[in-house]
């Protein structure tokens, strides 16, 4: 050894593995404006093309005239449902199993629904063209409220299923019910309500909000005639499933079908399901024989394509006078809009909402939801949320504030009284999961301890009297949320897309100079893929993640996966990718036994590379091991060194966090301003702490933005009242609270690196702590529960109708 | 959101502009800074056929003193008044409300003129030059004439302005030294116009208000002085009862539309409560 032999710690740092907080090597190109997205893509005779859209929520198209359209410059075609009928597309399946109109068939359903496709030269004579198309409409009576939904008189909505009693997921009991979905003991959870000594009832509503990506929903689709080839480029979140749904519908090969996602301007569940512009698009350029641009503007999709939330949650809990809770009850009233379009795995029309019974250890639960139709826009996804899981979260963080409140208990005690215990795990809860492990009460107690929550509950008693004697017009909330996800869908026994098993995949090549690619099933929008997924191989095989090149979302090139969304990338895909890793570690052993003329079994791995037990100085580097892959193997061995691994994960992972929200509210303006947010997270091992800490900060953010007023509202005739930036709540930056980040760190399992998933559990616990920071505030002027979203005047509104101002 | 087609004039000279206007008829809008009109366009809820930019013309822009008077050029941007020295030291009111306006690239666009002519009642600048008592010159194929900014304001988007006309710069009394002034302005996030705004000048003498302007912005079709609620302060020394039969009096006369900022009672409650900071405010600045 001389002077230049790097240490350990430099061999380990070179590689920049995992716990690294390695910087994010796509940004070398976002930063520049050199990212590129489907709209950046310009192809030669491209066309454009762009909707026709109802200004009714609800109406009968009696004529649509595209006489003076066709007249305009550059105009090219007018595709209405009639024309998509000729090819069968005038409808198409949902995700959820339901199905919808592509182009407005006979009636239209919400306001701004697709009514006919313009195609032209350029955009603007697209839209000339859209002024110029007349639609005849003649308006029936909309439905808006969903608990009205299924009054007997509603109006009846949905003319394609007239009969239909039973629908995918079960029968109908309306004719604007869309499934109903129990789980649970339902006996056993009745006897616990009939025994209990106390108990809570509240309607607990979460708002109908939207994702908003800053890139909306676009795409490029190419037809070939000659070679019978359509080529996608789209902002797909699961380029993957959009390729086999464009098989299934449009009758096409799959291998003829190609789907590329290029970079994706965030995706928060926005871009997971198949949308009409991409239907329009493909069968216009099928009928024009150019290829076809499909973007949406910014009303358009927050007023059409997938909205997210719009659960009404009657939520029940019974408990001892204690506060050691027995039972849940809750029933769902899930607003879908015109159709259940959903992205949630097939068999879960509520998705994974069954997680509702949170981070406490409830005997019994029972859970019905009943989905319904109204006249607003389809829907509904999970916007950065395993499916269904945030309102889930919400549920319960919030109904348990309500039940200390009842039971003049902090809210933090009752958690801690409530939690399941570390030694309970792995622990079957009441509604069917199996939480594969947790320290809930170390990671409460860290966040107590961090903020000095019994001081901070001094100094509200005190702003609290001198309120009273009117002293001050501020009051002051506290906002705790122990919030336990459920991410990685997930196991083939319960979870599939379309009959498509939700595993993931990776195939990584290493190349004879000892660099190399790998191409995985997910498809950053965003969360950094290219620096993490790197990370993982270092550390599993001793590859400077630099030189390791990560590939994903062209269909040609990646292994099948099921796309990235719920969390699922880390928990899935990155297993897929620590197992093909595996594989190739443990060739590279074998190689490096024959190089060295030992028996495996004599090597250990040592960062990387492998060195002969007891032998030290005896080693083969990783490097090395590579170029003697493509030379000279073991006899019988096959040359290279490559790898695919499809993962189907034993059990979903279940990332859990304790957030605290302090806020002050000025009761005369309904004016917060949040004093101070921590957030602690546990996502088992951390594979990046920036990356982490990155997707915590925006998650908190968009939190923030929903429970404080972002919210996709209607008014009583169903038009959108919040289409765009102006009153969609979108914070920037001079709102937006700093953040405090912390962690615990509980590995998963089952997992092969035991990482549990991070991006969404912000968006997921975050709400809650909004909101109970804002309900938290309120209750001792007399209230239970205030409905979100907590903008400046429902706040002025609570304070009034608590006699607080005049 | 594309706009329809429209041909794009740039006239060098306030004569060419006028002329173009005139020939050009109803069809025809001028373009300031784009930062009202555009957005308009792309919603179609304007459809000019030609746009008259008035960036080619040099004498529609600058800040100058005349006497007591400031005169600033129809096409001086937002970031222009906040860069200068001279609105710092003689308006500073105007420096806080061009600074609570949307955001730094709308400033570097939107001109004051374009903000005052508009006549959208969400608009701050309007309200402001009422309560500063400015007048605007107005120059159309018939000649030029002076319209005072009280008088100016007709219904949402309707003024004074006669078709063909420009609104060529803005003339500002330099309030008294001493004075006290403040624009409160309640908006939900940056880039937001206002749920309810008031503008407040005033003097002291011994103690007492001596003199008091009250504007008031979207709490109105149009833009509003509260003069009422400023009478009722003269004479006073602000104290509680002042403020309160102040701000009952500027509440007096909103009416404010419901919207996404909340119903009609929640912006006439905190325009109430605007104008009582910012007389509070104003007070604490004035010597
Ligand atoms: C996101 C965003 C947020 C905003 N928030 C606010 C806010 O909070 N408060 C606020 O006050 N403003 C706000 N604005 C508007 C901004 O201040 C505009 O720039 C301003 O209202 C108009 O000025 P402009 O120079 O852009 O005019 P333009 O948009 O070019 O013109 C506006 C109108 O005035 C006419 N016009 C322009 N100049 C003249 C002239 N010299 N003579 C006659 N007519 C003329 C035009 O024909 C047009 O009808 C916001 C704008 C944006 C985009």
């Amino acid at each position: 050894m001389n002077d230049m032999t790097p240490t350990r710690e430099q061999r380990e740092a070179k590689l920049e593995g995992m716990g690294c907080k390695r910087k994010r090597v796509e940004d070398i190109r976002f930063t520049q404006g050199k990212g590129n997205y489907v709209d950046d893509l310009k192809l030669p005779g491209m066309l454009h093309g762009d909707f026709v859209r109802s200004p009714h929520a609800h109406a009968r198209v009696k004529k649509i005239d595209d006489t003076e359209a066709l007249k305009v410059p550059g105009v090219l075609a007018v595709i209405t449902a009639e024309t998509l009928k000729t090819v069968n597309l005038a409808w198409m399946p949902t995700l959820a199993g339901d199905v919808q109109m592509v182009l407005a068939d006979g009636k239209v359903l919400f306001q701004n629904q697709e009514v006919a496709f313009v195609v032209a030269t350029d955009r603007y004579a697209a839209d000339d063209g859209i002024n110029k198309v007349v639609v005849e409409y003649e308006p029936l009576p909309p439905l808006i409220d969903p608990f009205k939904a299924m009054d007997k008189d509603a109006p009846v909505l949905r003319e394609d299923l007239a009969g239909k009693t039973t629908g995918v997921h079960g029968p109908r009991k309306h004719h604007n019910h869309v499934f109903e979905w129990t789980v649970g003991d339902k006996d056993l959870t009745d006897a616990a309500f009939r025994k209990a000594e106390v108990t809570i009832k509240e309607m607990i509503s979460y708002h109908r909000t939207h994702p908003s990506p800053l890139e909306t929903c676009q795409c490029v689709c190419s037809f070939d005639k000659i070679r019978g080839e359509l080529t996608i480029w789209g902002t797909f979140q699961a380029p993957h499933v959009i390729r086999t749904v464009v098989a299934l519908i449009a009758k096409i090969p799959e291998h003829k079908i190609h789907v590329i996602s290029p970079d994706i301007g965030g995706g928060f569940g926005n871009k997971v399901g198949a949308y009409p512009g991409y239907i329009c698009a493909a069968v216009a350029s099928i009928v024009t024989g150019k290829p076809v641009k499909w973007v949406e503007d910014r009303i358009e999709n927050l007023t059409a394509t997938s909205f997210a939330r719009d659960y009404h949650m009657t939520t029940e809990i019974a408990s001892t006078k204690e506060g050691k809770v027995t039972g849940l009850r809750v029933h769902v009233l899930a607003d879908h809009g015109a159709f259940d379009a959903c992205a949630d795995p097939s068999k879960w029309p509520a998705g994974f909402f069954n997680i509702v019974t949170g981070s406490y250890d409830f005997p019994t639960a029972h859970l019905s939801v009943d989905g319904i139709y109204t006249n607003k826009a389809l829907g509904g996804v999970a916007y950065r949320c395993s499916f269904r899981v945030t309102e889930a979260a919400y549920c319960i963080e919030r109904a348990m504030d309500i039940l200390a409140q009842k039971l003049n208990m902090d809210p933090a005690e009752l958690r801690l009284k409530n939690f399941i215990k570390p030694e309970q795990f792995p622990y079957h809860s009441a509604l069917g999961w199996e939480y594969d492990s947790g320290d809930y009460h170390t990671a409460m107690r860290k966040m107590m301890e961090t903020v000095d929550y019994a001081g901070l509950r001094k100094e509200q008693a005190l702003l609290r009297a001198a309120f009273k004697r009117g002293e001050t017009r501020e009051i002051m909330g506290l906002g705790v949320s122990f919030f336990t996800e459920i991410v990685g869908a997930g196991p083939s026994k319960n979870c599939d897309i379309l009959g498509i098993a939700m595993f993931d995949s990776c195939e990584i090549r290493l190349h004879p100079t000892g660099a190399g690619i790998a191409r995985v099933g997910s498809k950053s929008q965003g969360q950094g893929h290219e620096t993490t997924w790197a990370q993982i191989i270092a550390t599993e095989i001793g590859i400077p993640a630099d030189d390791i090149m990560v590939e994903e979302g062209n269909t040609d090139t990646a292994p099948y996966g099921l796309g990235t969304y719920g969390s699922r990338s880390t928990p899935v895909a990155g297993a897929a990718i620590a197992m093909a890793a595996r594989k190739i570690k443990a060739k590279a052993q074998m190689i490096a036994a024959y190089k060295l003329e030992v028996h495996e079994d004599d090597l250990e791995w040592d960062i990387d590379g492998f060195r002969v037990k007891g032998l030290p100085e005896k080693t083969m580097s990783m490097k090395d091991i590579c170029w003697a892959a493509y030379n000279s193997v073991p006899p019988g061995m096959e040359p290279g060194l490559e790898a695919v691994s499809y993962y189907d994960p034993p059990n979903m992972t279940y990332p859990f966090g304790a957030y605290i929200c302090v806020m002050n509210i000025d009761v005369d303006t309904g004016v917060y301003k949040v004093r101070r947010f921590y957030a602690l997270d546990d996502c088992g091992t951390r594979i990046n702490p920036m990356i982490i800490e990155g997707q915590v900060h925006g998650g908190l953010t968009e939190a923030f933005a929903i429970a404080m007023g972002q919210e996709i509202r209607y008014d009583a005739d169903g038009n959108v009242v919040t289409g765009s930036f102006m009153d969609f709540f979108m914070p920037t930056a001079v709102e937006t609270p700093h953040w405090e980040t912390d962690f615990t760190v509980t590995p998963s399992p089952h997992h092969p690196i035991g990482a549990k998933g991070v991006g969404e559990s912000p968006n997921v616990g975050g709400v809650p702590a909004f909101s109970n920071a804002v309900n938290d505030a309120f209750s001792f002027l007399g209230s239970t529960h205030i409905q979100m979203p907590h903008d400046y005047w429902r706040n002025w509104k609570a304070a009034k109708d608590l006699g607080a101002v005049a | 959101m594309i706009p329809g087609p429209f041909s794009y004039h740039r006239p060098a000279t306030l004569a060419d502009a006028v002329k173009l206007l005139s020939t050009l008829g109803d069809e025809a809008r001028p373009l300031a800074g784009g930062h009202s009109l555009v957005p308009m366009m792309k919603l179609r809820l304007a459809s000019p056929e030609h746009l008259v930019d008035l960036h080619g013309i040099a004498g529609l822009k600058g800040i100058r003193r005349d006497g007591n008077t400031i005169v600033i050029g129809a096409m001086t941007t937002q970031h222009e008044l906040l860069a200068s020295d001279e609105i710092g030291k003689s308006l500073p009111i105007l420096d806080e409300t061009a600074l609570l306006i949307a955001d730094p690239q709308v400033r570097y666009r939107g001109t004051i003129g374009g903000n005052v002519a508009n006549g959208d009642p969400g608009n701050d600048m309007p309200a402001l030059m009422m309560t500063l008592g400015a007048s605007y010159r107005l120059e159309g194929a018939s000649g030029a004439r002076e319209v005072a900014a009280a008088e100016f304001y007709q219904g949402a988007y309707f003024t004074a302005l006669e078709p063909g006309e420009l609104l060529t710069s803005i003339s500002i009394p330099v309030p008294a030294t001493g004075h006290g002034y403040a624009y409160e302005k309640l908006k939900r996030k940056v880039g937001d116009y206002a749920t309810a705004a008031a503008a407040v000048v005033l003097t002291m003498a011994g103690g007492k208000v001596a003199t008091c302007k009250i504007g008031l912005t979207n709490l109105s079709e149009t833009p509003l002085l509260a003069e009422d609620a400023a009478k009722a302060v003269i004479g006073t020394s602000l104290d509680p009862a002042a403020l309160k039969i102040a701000a009952a009096a500027a509440v007096a006369i909103m009416s404010p539309a419901a919207d996404a900022r909340g119903p009609v009672e929640y912006r006439k409650h905190v325009g109430g409560i605007m104008v009582t900071r910012a007389l509070q405010r104003a007070v604490g600045r004035a010597s």
